[in-house]
């Protein structure tokens, strides 16, 4: 068995890295560069009933180690999400996580029991984090007890497994996980962007015309870490980690955090390859590291009486 | 095609204040088919900054697989690209976009480029194209100020050129829509690149008239995937319907995208 297979809810994936949503369109532009079955899965961009136009520009503005963004959720729509994207994914062999986002508790039922159908699509992301639309999204993201009600709603619509995607913009993130646990959620997707802004020198105005920005890359790794580290001890559902990876060995130390599996987002911006160079050097600093297997380093930060790799015989 | 290729620093030099020309050696050189299109450039190879540059391409020369950019160093990207040293390593993400159709101006008939500031240097191979297929060039070249101009001599040995500058310090003074009514300019097809105030004027001055402008935008992938470049368009001022200035553009037939 590869070193890299990992066997989460409803996916079997051939290795445990995926761009993450909204980083990576439907994947049309990054099928120019490589192969997109050699990818794990994918997390296609967050899909909304209606088509949505998103926010004006400037949508982005570049940061200390990082990015923000205001998209604004920008996509076709559900009807052109399944007849055109998912159709044309199809043509690869790789399970699709269907980001589904919405303003109501009905938008979300509507999408994640439609999406939920089409056959490559494996699992569902349940996006009540988005910081970057005016209703919805955030405020599902912020009261456990919402968050609980939603996945409970999602879940019983939809026709595969259903993950939520946390947001860090919140004081207590065990909380949080533990209510969408309790709501029935297979699994848990962290973190999504932390709430930024940046201001113009000459002008004195925010630079994004939405004023505020999800921010992401390798800045907000160490806060990714933390929280990874402290829900994966308090929740019995896999976690999906994400928040500025960039190499191999970023990957290896969200699995030491807690992680089952790992999404690249910013990224991919820099190097459009980055999928595809991280899959290729994970075997290597396997070996270096000593395990036979990926898996062995979920929460070896956390884990007690374990197993030294250089213990082995 | 789109490549990704470590190109090597042939050049770098200063021009104008703060406005640098780098020219850079690599076999991606091959691809770049049309004036107009930009590279998206790796600065550094550090985290900060994170994001790539996308800097228009100002010549194109296949046969010695070089390509010259010209970039005023504004920002921290733009200022470590201006310390680059011959023989230093560029990591190259293009060519990206579509650029000015060139097939559009007939031979024989006269072509109009309008450039402002850092927005002219695209302008220069797309001269060069023209005036291969028989068009007659005129260029009007916007500028600040006397110290920030570049490039005069290269554009007036195509084709008549006016330079302008806001303050006067050089050539004509005021805008580059001003100059094109005083001299009364006659022409068939007009391509632009510059401030957005400049294309906005210029798509309402000449309505009847075949245009081309080159949008600039904030970009994240500069491949389409981010969604951070989009704009309207003038069909569908209020709806869903969009265009990516770094995949649909950046050049843009006029009347095509809300400006």
């Amino acid at each position: 068995m590869s070193q890299l297979a990992v066997n989460l809810p409803g996916l079997q994936l051939k290795n445990p890295i995926m761009p993450a949503s909204g980083c990576f369109g439907f994947g049309r532009e990054y099928s120019q560069f490589y192969d997109l079955s050699t990818l794990g899965s994918i997390m296609i961009k967050a899909t909304t009933v209606e088509p949505r136009f998103g926010n004006p520009t400037p949508r982005v503005a570049e940061t200390t180690a990082g990015m923000l963004n205001a998209i604004g959720l920008q996509n076709p729509g559900l009807k052109k999400v399944i007849n055109e994207e998912l159709a044309w994914l199809d043509q690869f062999d790789v399970p699709i996580i269907a980001n589904v986002a919405g303003s109501l508790e009905e938008d979300y039922i509507e999408v994640a029991r439609e999406i939920s159908k089409v056959s490559n699509v494996h699992a569902l992301e349940l996006n009540i984090s988005c910081p970057n639309v005016k209703t919805g999204g955030i405020a599902f993201g912020t009261i456990p007890e919402v968050a609980k009600e939603l996945t409970k709603r999602v879940k019983e619509v939809s026709s595969v497994p259903v993950y939520v995607k946390l947001s860090p913009n919140v004081s207590n993130i065990v909380e949080m996980a533990k209510a969408v646990e309790a709501g029935g959620a297979d699994g848990l997707t962290m973190i999504n962007t932390l709430i930024g802004m940046r201001l113009d020198l000459k002008t004195g105005k925010p630079v994004l015309a939405n004023n505020t920005g999800g921010l992401s890359g390798p800045a907000i790794k160490p806060v990714a870490i933390r929280m990874i580290y402290e829900v994966s001890q308090h929740v019995n559902i896999p976690i999906i980690g994400m928040g500025g990876v960039q190499s191999a060995e970023d990957v290896i130390e969200f699995f030491y955090a807690g992680a089952s599996a790992v999404a690249v987002g910013t990224a991919n911006f820099v190097d459009p390859l980055v999928c595809p160079k991280i899959i290729e050097q994970l075997p290597v600093l396997l070996n270096e590291l000593g395990f036979d297997h990926i898996s062995e380093c979920t929460g070896r930060s956390w884990k007690k009486n374990e197993k030294l790799a250089y213990h082995r015989a | 095609m789109i490549r990704n290729e470590e190109c090597i620093v042939l050049s770098n030099q200063e021009i104008a204040h703060n406005i640098f020309e780098l020219t850079l050696k690599g076999e991606l050189v091959q691809q770049m088919n049309e004036p107009g299109q930009f590279v998206h450039l790796k600065v550094s190879d550090s985290v900060d900054p994170l994001l790539r540059r996308p800097i228009s391409i100002a010549k194109i020369d296949q046969a010695t697989d070089m390509f010259t950019m010209i970039f005023r160093a504004e920002g921290n990207g733009t200022k470590l690209l201006a310390q680059k040293r011959v023989g230093d390593v560029v990591d190259v993400l293009g060519p990206l976009g579509n650029g000015f159709p060139v097939e559009e101006a007939k031979a024989g008939s006269t072509a109009l480029l309008v450039g402002g500031g850092i927005g002219v240097p695209p302008l220069y191979e797309l001269s060069l194209r023209l005036k291969m297929r028989n068009v007659n060039v005129i260029h009007v070249l916007g500028f600040a100020t006397k110290d920030a101009v570049f490039y005069e001599e290269k554009f007036a040995e195509l084709g008549d050129t006016y330079i302008v500058t806001v303050d006067g310090t050089h050539g004509e003074k005021g805008f580059v829509t001003d100059v094109i009514a005083e001299q009364n300019l006659s022409f068939e097809t007009l391509y632009t690149c510059g401030p957005t105030p400049m294309l906005r004027a210029l798509e309402a001055a000449y309505p009847e008239k075949n245009v081309y402008l080159s949008l600039e935008e904030r970009m994240g992938c500069g491949i389409g995937a981010c969604f951070a470049c989009v704009c309207r368009t003038q069909e569908d001022p209020t709806g869903y319907t969009y265009k990516k200035v770094c995949t649909d553009g950046p050049v843009f037939k006029g009347g095509e995208v809300l400006i």
